[in-house]
């Protein structure tokens, strides 16, 4: 019989507590090893050549003169890597990615790669090879890319999602659509429309770990890799395909990993690493460089999208509507259609309707970025529910606060709200200090909401019970900010044993089943969840060998404060046996003890939040300055507080570096022009003020603790509540983001921004 | 491969290796004599992750060439704990949560502890502009800021 895992609402003695984390030590002294921290007898120096042009088809590649140069032990080119991928374009566009077959799609797309006994040798090799490539016309504006001159990528892509099916190739690789009711009815009924555009630029992630692994193929076939990734059973998945290898003869270990915020969800190099490794029969360790890292991995979107907005004067919306154009590089990815489900997510609106088109352009492939496509979506929407707010004369928190979805409300993307916690971030923002507090001259303050949903997905937990009455847990998410502190206290709760007797680790792909990637803030709902269930598990064999050692019926002992108790008529009096006694007597009951969970972790909470922003904007230089910030989130449970408020704060300093700062810049080449930290500025922290949290707990009913996953949603209102901020203390729409300082000086002077 | 012979002082320990001319101190750290505390975030002097002290002076290693070490003193994170007594620093970064994925640690205790030695009692301000050349992407610095807060306290027997 399955187990319950429906919300308890069980009184906790650890969860909600803050103890030190497991893997603190090793961190604060340098002992943690993260991607590039590994080393294995004989190992080469991977390096890979990228191309300068931003579109082109490769003629010919010659890597005669690198083979022949001392010290160089492989050089491989697509023609090193075959087409495993039977059929399946989804892997045949990573298996592009990872290195260009017959054109190149960005600049910095792999063309070949090298190990050799150095990095100098390496660098040499690089230098030798020889491409001869035929420049194409290249586009990489979103808006360029679908009109009808713009070169084509792909000759073999035709829109989907619209019928009939189109005759000619297309730059939209698919439209999307989601919503309900009459929207031109609704348009009719209201008192006031607004419809604006907005564009956002492409960010990066900016993890400041490069990507990095230490792969070793022997001529046996067998494989082990060592890499930062967000998900190593999808990464030995995915390379074991495109190697050719059986999943079972490659063995991936996660290192400590050095930030991802979704951009270590898909492969980059790594493929490229195991076939050098399996070509020159020696171990190869490729980590990229910044300017790799900024040319050929990660980022986010850039967007160009158009909201339409009509509500009542008394403050109903009666419709909403929004055209979502996001460039996902040179492949087709979901990130509009991303966008079209979250941007009308926080309301309860009657008329709604959200067409999304995927389009490709010759900028590096899109990857996931926290809470993906919903800050760009927010940023145009929450920018349109302010104006409104203000065109009828309503407060933006009262107007949010009529308009807000609720338990039952029909979602624009679809499924109906359980328990949700919108309505409860505003009426937090509402009666906040921060919203009363005064502002001076060039001070503006704005708000916004935001929506996740947060995913689920496939989990493998086990629970070892040791000898000495201590627990390991070996989870195969991966732990990218605290998590096996959550988890062990999880567990700990379950068990009843103090925190500091439970271990977690990250157990590597030969020792659980498949574990999905650690996205979509699934790694303490899920994780969390196959822990409780697989603690609950190990409780019933601790209470069956409490049976045998008081022989009496399974059924007539209980679990209570980590100690099986006898309950019931036929029990007898026994004094109670504690967990560490019944370890101890294991081998003479039957053996070890341990609790296992595999499973689709389902009904994973949505999640909502609300921000509050003042800023000061300098009129002479357009600087914008953020002084006061306060997040506001519903966590359904916070296992542990600090790194809830941890990814609260973590998530808003992303959100200001992209509303303030971060873009990246396309000459007319086609080359990005600041693939590095220097000119590609994230937040230091001389930019931030303290960020103030607020926790608020609406438990998820399908986590038995109520967890709903709090690692995204902070980065989906930021844009927006930065822009109103803005807005307010310029007294001019902004529409554009990142609002750097020339683009807000060009707002105050008049210009169209 | 033809190189410098370099001997210096790394957390009190005299060593000796042989790199290039043209190898940084980084490098050096991390793949000839082991000492991967110190990252390559950037490579270019950006983001504080190789952050050493070399002669009491707080520099980026990916900056400095690892035969300049040659008879200078180098203070890395792997020196930073007295044995099995961590820094205050390092305690308060774990009490404090300040370390999410952690890659960006040891660089920011060694600007903190450099920063604390120059300036015992800094203002917030002092403190945010003081580690201004180190790039957290994880925390939002909210908790960085805090346990340094602390810890200045702490050391100053406040
Ligand atoms: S690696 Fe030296 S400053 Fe970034
Ligand atoms: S904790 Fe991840 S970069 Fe600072």
């Amino acid at each position: 019989m399955p187990l319950d895992t429906s919300y308890t609402g069980q009184k906790f003695k650890l969860v909600g507590t803050r103890p030190l984390r497991p893997d603190g030590i090793d961190k604060v002294t340098g002992r943690a090893k993260y991607g590039a921290d590994a080393f294995a007898p004989g190992q080469l120096v991977g390096r890979v050549l990228r191309s300068p042009h931003a579109h082109a088809k490769i003629k010919k590649i010659d890597t005669s003169k690198a083979e022949k140069l001392a010290g160089v032990k492989a050089v491989i080119t697509s023609a090193d890597l075959p087409d495993y991928t039977n059929g399946d374009r989804g892997m045949f566009d990573i298996l592009e990615n990872c290195m260009a077959r017959d054109k190149v799609f960005y600049d910095g797309h792999a063309v070949a790669a090298v190990a050799a006994i150095d990095a100098d040798t390496a660098r040499k090799a690089l230098k030798l090879i020889k491409v001869d490539y035929e420049i194409l016309p290249h586009v990489t504006d979103v808006d360029e890319a679908i009109k009808p001159k713009a070169p084509i990528l792909h000759d073999d892509i035709f829109t989907e999602g619209v019928e009939p099916k189109p005759k000619k190739p297309s730059n939209i690789a698919k439209r999307t659509e989601f919503g309900h009711g009459d929207v031109e009815q609704g348009f009719k009924e209201a008192d006031i429309v607004i419809e604006k555009t907005f564009k956002t630029e492409q960010t990066h992630q900016g993890y400041i770990e490069p990507h990095a692994c230490l792969a070793n193929v022997g001529p046996d076939g067998q494989g082990e890799m060592w890499v930062t990734t967000q998900g190593h059973f999808v990464y030995r998945n995915q390379c074991a395909q495109l190697l050719g290898m059986d999943i079972s003869k490659l063995r991936v270990t996660a290192s400590e990993i050095g930030g991802g915020f979704g951009g270590k969800t898909h492969i980059w190099a790594e493929p490229l690493a195991l076939a050098l490794s399996r070509k020159a029969n020696r171990p190869v360790k490729l980590v990229m460089s910044r300017e790799e890292v900024f040319r050929a991995s990660g980022p986010t979107s850039s967007t160009s999208i158009d909201v339409k907005i009509g509500a009542r004067k008394d403050g109903t919306i009666t419709a909403a509507t929004a055209t979502l154009r996001y460039a996902s590089g040179p492949f087709y990815g979901m990130w509009a259609e991303l966008g079209a489900m979250t941007s009308f997510a926080c309301y309860d609106l009657k008329n709604v309707k959200s067409v999304g088109y995927e389009v490709l352009v010759n900028r590096p492939k899109v990857a996931a970025y926290r809470a993906p496509s919903a800050p760009m979506a927010a940023f145009a929407v929450e920018s349109v529910i302010d104006e409104i707010a203000k065109k009828i004369g309503m407060d933006p928190v009262e107007f949010r606060i009529k308009n807000a979805a609720k338990e039952g409300t029909k979602s624009s993307y679809g499924p109906v709200y359980g328990p949700i916690g919108i309505g409860p971030t505003l009426e937090a923002a509402k009666n906040h200090p921060h919203m009363k507090a005064p502002l001076k001259k060039n001070q503006g303050r704005g708000m916004a909401c935001g929506f996740w949903f947060n995913f689920g997905g496939q989990t493998c937990t086990s629970i070892n019970i040791n000898p000495d009455g201590t627990a390991v847990v070996a989870v195969g998410t991966i732990d990218v900010g605290g998590s096996r502190a959550s988890m062990s206290l999880m567990a700990a709760e379950e068990l009843g044993i103090p925190y500091e007797n439970v271990r977690c680790v990250v157990a590597d792909t030969s020792s659980l089943g498949h574990n999905d990637m650690s996205d979509g803030s699934r790694v303490t709902f899920s994780s969390g969840m196959a822990t409780v269930i697989a603690a609950r598990n190990a409780i019933k064999v601790l209470c069956q060998r409490a049976a045998k050692m008081w022989d009496i019926p399974e059924d007539a002992v209980v679990w209570e404060d980590g100690c099986a108790k006898p309950a019931g008529a036929n029990a007898g009096t026994f004094p109670p046996l504690t967990l560490k006694e019944i370890a101890a007597a294991a081998a003479n009951t039957g053996g070890p003890i341990a609790g296992h969970n595999e499973f689709v972790a389902d009904g994973a909470g949505v999640s909502f939040a609300t921000h509050i922003c003042d800023v000061e904007v300098d009129p002479e230089t357009g600087a914008t300055k953020i002084l006061r910030y306060t997040v506001i989130q519903d966590a359904g449970k916070a296992i542990h507080p600090s790194y809830v408020e941890g990814q609260y704060q973590g998530g808003a300093a992303q959100g200001i570096g992209w509303a303030l700062n971060e873009e990246y810049i396309y000459g007319k080449d086609g080359r990005l022009q600041n693939p590095g930290f220097l000119d590609y500025r994230i937040p230091v922290c001389s930019d931030l003020p303290f960020i103030d949290t607020v926790i608020l707990e609406i438990p998820n009913p399908n986590h038995p603790y109520g967890v709903r996953g709090v690692g995204e949603t902070s980065i989906v209102p930021p844009l927006a509540a930065i822009a109103n901020a803005v807005s307010n203390a310029v007294g001019v729409r902004m529409t554009h983001i990142p609002m750097s300082p020339p683009r807000i000086l060009k707002a105050i002077e008049g210009g169209p921004a | 491969m033809s190189g410098v012979h370099v001997t210096t002082t790394i957390n009190g320990d005299e060593v000796d290796f042989v790199c290039p001319a043209d190898e940084t101190l980084l490098d050096a750290l991390r793949n000839r004599l082991g000492l991967t505390g110190a990252k390559e975030g950037c490579g270019t002097g950006d983001c504080g992750a190789c952050s050493v002290i070399l002669d009491g002076r707080l520099v980026c290693s990916c900056l400095v060439l690892g035969a300049e070490a040659q008879g200078r003193k180098i203070e890395t994170i792997e020196g930073m704990a007295d044995g099995e007594k961590l820094h205050p620093l390092q305690r308060l970064f774990i009490s404090h949560a300040a370390l999410q994925c952690g890659i960006c640690t040891p660089g920011f205790l060694i600007a903190a502890k450099n920063l604390l030695e120059m300036n015992p009692d800094p203002t917030e301000e002092e403190i945010r502009f003081g580690l201004a050349g180190n790039l957290c992407r994880c925390t939002g610095y909210d908790k960085i800021v805090r346990a340094v807060q602390a810890a200045a306290k702490e050391m100053r027997g406040a």
